[in-house]
């Protein structure tokens, strides 16, 4: 059963899909409409990271940096020491790719008050090709101390995300897709950094349950397979977790109490990411049966966003393999 | 710009020398850092936080003061020195250097110690911050009097940031950033000519849309000077390339780059603990370079 906040034409199979860097756009806009501390820093990529809605209302706040990442972040740390709530943007590949020493540095270990948010994140940036494709972001971020790391689901969470960003005193990283993710959440569905969201439950009936855990825009496939699992006689549910860091651990040791195994679902390398946050913490206090579903060690290649997401083990038909062979 | 007295500069000096003594005393205790950079910039930090900066050592967070980045951490002594003789800690804590617990880490941490604006270590990124902190302030005041210097040694020059950051500051205009580089010609590896050569730096600078004056670093009264002009560009952001002599004061470490990453106490040719080093270094500062009788 969907959480009763979700978008309700899910139960029929169609969603609108949107980029969720939309929802970062226009959630910065609102961040800016706040707050006059939040400001906003770009390496020519305003447009595509949707940063231009903020440069346009607020150009004094804005500042273009060029094609340099490092110093992009470099800059904004100094202006959060002036008090300022900086927004960098850039493609993820580049910022926090290129510049992780300047962000470990300069922001994390200055713990200021930084937010770094890497667009075209995944392999569904598609045509553009491996070296845009950013999979390796969330495990380099959840090892910096300080760093808080999240990915949304949807432009709705991107906005909600966005907003509690500029809200939370101190370094945090979230990511954003090119392209379009299915809307599957709405205004009223609730977000917290740090806190899991339960999206789906399972029937009651099936002796044989698994949990899936999702991040970022995979939520739609993790809740797809779901309902497909619990169709084929397996007991599936979803806890979302948007924050991969801090984990929510206390959600995620009930979840793994509840249900016989554990698939995680995220578009990234496996090592390092949401799957190993989850291995990591259930190994030492809770050890669960676990299959990873997300990139397994290999650079990506061009493609369309779907044929991407499948072709390297993502998609629904790939969540319930893992989960059906996991419960054999 | 503030006028100094022939009296107020032999007062700078003599506290440069006391800085110094410092900064021998504290790599001795700590048994390894650096002693060029220090030696060679304790003219100018003399300079800064005994006469030019507006800050108040009992509120290291006073709003109004004016923001000093220390881009090359690795020179730290000589910033921890001149903090605790200006008094925002006791100069005893200068032993701990490097030491376990200590608030002064081998490279600056903003948040364990009062007086630091940044941490730094990583050579190049400093100068980014300094640009970030003068962008955010005029945001809010275009006219501010507030100064951002930053301070940058010749070797970090090789980091491309510090190139990127450049590019913006000179496109922002930022007339209120001052970067001091302690132009020593020298760096780990052997004389910054010889590991990638710099020059024509003036001509470098220039090009990035910067006011650019070259002074000998050692000289208090023509630093001022080059301060105060600096202090009075409006339309461009400004670099004063310091000439400074590495180890400065120190007759038998001075011109040597073996003496960049080294202590006193490490013979930078066997790096055999010789103490007779650090104590002809403290003599040779006590007695004013020969100049008074001490024992």
């Amino acid at each position: 059963m969907f959480a009763s906040h979700l978008q309700p034409s899910l139960t029929a199979g169609n969603v609108e899909s949107v980029p969720t860097r939309i929802g970062y756009g226009d959630g910065l806009l609102e961040a800016g409409k706040r707050d006059p501390r939040v400001v906003a820093l770009c390496c020519d990529l305003t447009e595509s990271t949707r940063t231009h809605l903020f440069a346009e209302a607020f150009p004094a706040r804005f500042i273009q940096v060029g094609v340099a990442e490092q110093n992009l972040a470099s800059v904004a740390s100094g202006m959060a020491a002036m008090g300022k709530i900086p927004f960098i943007a850039s493609y993820a590949m580049f910022s926090p790719g290129r510049n992780w020493e300047q962000i470990r540095t300069t922001v994390a270990y200055n713990n200021a008050n930084v937010k770094i948010v890497g667009a075209h994140a995944g392999v569904s940036v598609g045509p553009d090709g491996a070296t845009h494709q950013a999979i390796e972001d969330m495990a380099i971020m959840r090892a910096i101390p300080n760093m808080v790391v999240m990915a949304p689901a949807d432009i709705h969470e991107a906005r909600k995300m966005t907003l509690a960003a500029a809200q939370y005193e101190g370094p945090v990283y979230f990511r954003l897709g090119r392209s379009n993710s299915p809307v599957v959440t709405t205004n009223e569905s609730p977000f917290e950094i740090g806190k899991a969201e339960r999206m789906y439950s399972r029937d009651e009936v099936h002796e044989r349950t698994v949990g899936i855990v999702s991040t970022g825009s995979l939520l739609y496939n993790a809740l797809m397979a779901a309902v497909e699992l619990n169709q084929r006689g397996i007991g599936a549910s979803v806890l979302h977790m948007a924050t991969i860091k801090p984990l929510d651990t206390a959600a995620l040791e009930q979840f793994a109490t509840e249900h016989g195994a554990i698939v995680t679902v995220e578009e990234h390398q496996i090592i390092g990411g949401l799957g190993s946050a989850v291995a990591e913490h259930l190994s030492e206090v809770l050890p669960t049966r676990m299959a990873r579903i997300g990139v397994h060690d290999q650079f990506g290649q061009s493609g369309e966003p779907d044929e991407l997401v499948e072709h390297y083990g993502m998609g629904i038909s790939a969540i319930i393999a893992a989960a059906e062979n996991l419960l054999q | 710009m503030k006028y100094l007295t022939t009296e107020e500069i032999t007062t700078l000096e003599t506290k440069a020398n006391e800085i110094r003594q410092s900064i021998i005393e504290m790599l001795v205790a700590a048994g390894s850092g650096h002693t060029a950079g220090p030696l060679g910039m304790a003219d100018i930090f003399t300079l800064l936080y005994f006469s030019v900066l507006k800050h108040d050592p009992e509120n290291p967070l006073w709003n109004e003061r004016d923001r000093l980045v220390l881009s090359n951490g690795h020179i730290c002594p000589v910033l921890y020195a001149t903090l605790a003789h200006a008094g925002y800690f006791e100069v005893s804590e200068l032993a701990t250097l490097r030491k376990f617990g200590s608030r002064l880490q081998g490279h600056p941490h903003r948040e364990a110690l009062p007086g630091l604006e940044t941490s730094s270590g990583p050579l190049g990124s400093g100068l980014s911050q300094a640009v970030g902190m003068a962008l955010a302030e005029r945001i809010d005041y275009p006219y501010s009097s507030k100064y951002f210097y930053c301070l940058t040694g010749d070797g970090e020059l090789n980091e491309g940031q510090i190139w990127e950051a450049l590019m913006l500051a000179g496109k922002e205009q930022l007339h209120n950033l001052i970067v001091i580089v302690d132009r020593n010609g020298i760096q780990i590896d052997g004389f910054t000519k010889e590991v990638m050569p710099l020059e024509p730096l003036k001509e470098k600078f220039e090009a990035f849309n910067f006011d650019v004056q070259e002074v000998d670093g050692h000289n208090i009264r023509a630093m001022n000077d080059a301060i105060g002009k600096a202090q009075a560009v409006f339309s461009q952001p400004s670099v004063i390339i310091a000439h400074t002599i590495p180890s400065k004061g120190v007759e038998l470490f001075e011109r040597d780059f073996r003496w960049h990453g080294n202590p006193p106490g490490k013979g930078p040719e066997d790096r055999v603990p010789k103490a007779e080093q650090a104590a002809t270094a403290l003599a040779q500062l006590r007695s004013l370079n020969g100049t008074l009788d001490i024992d």
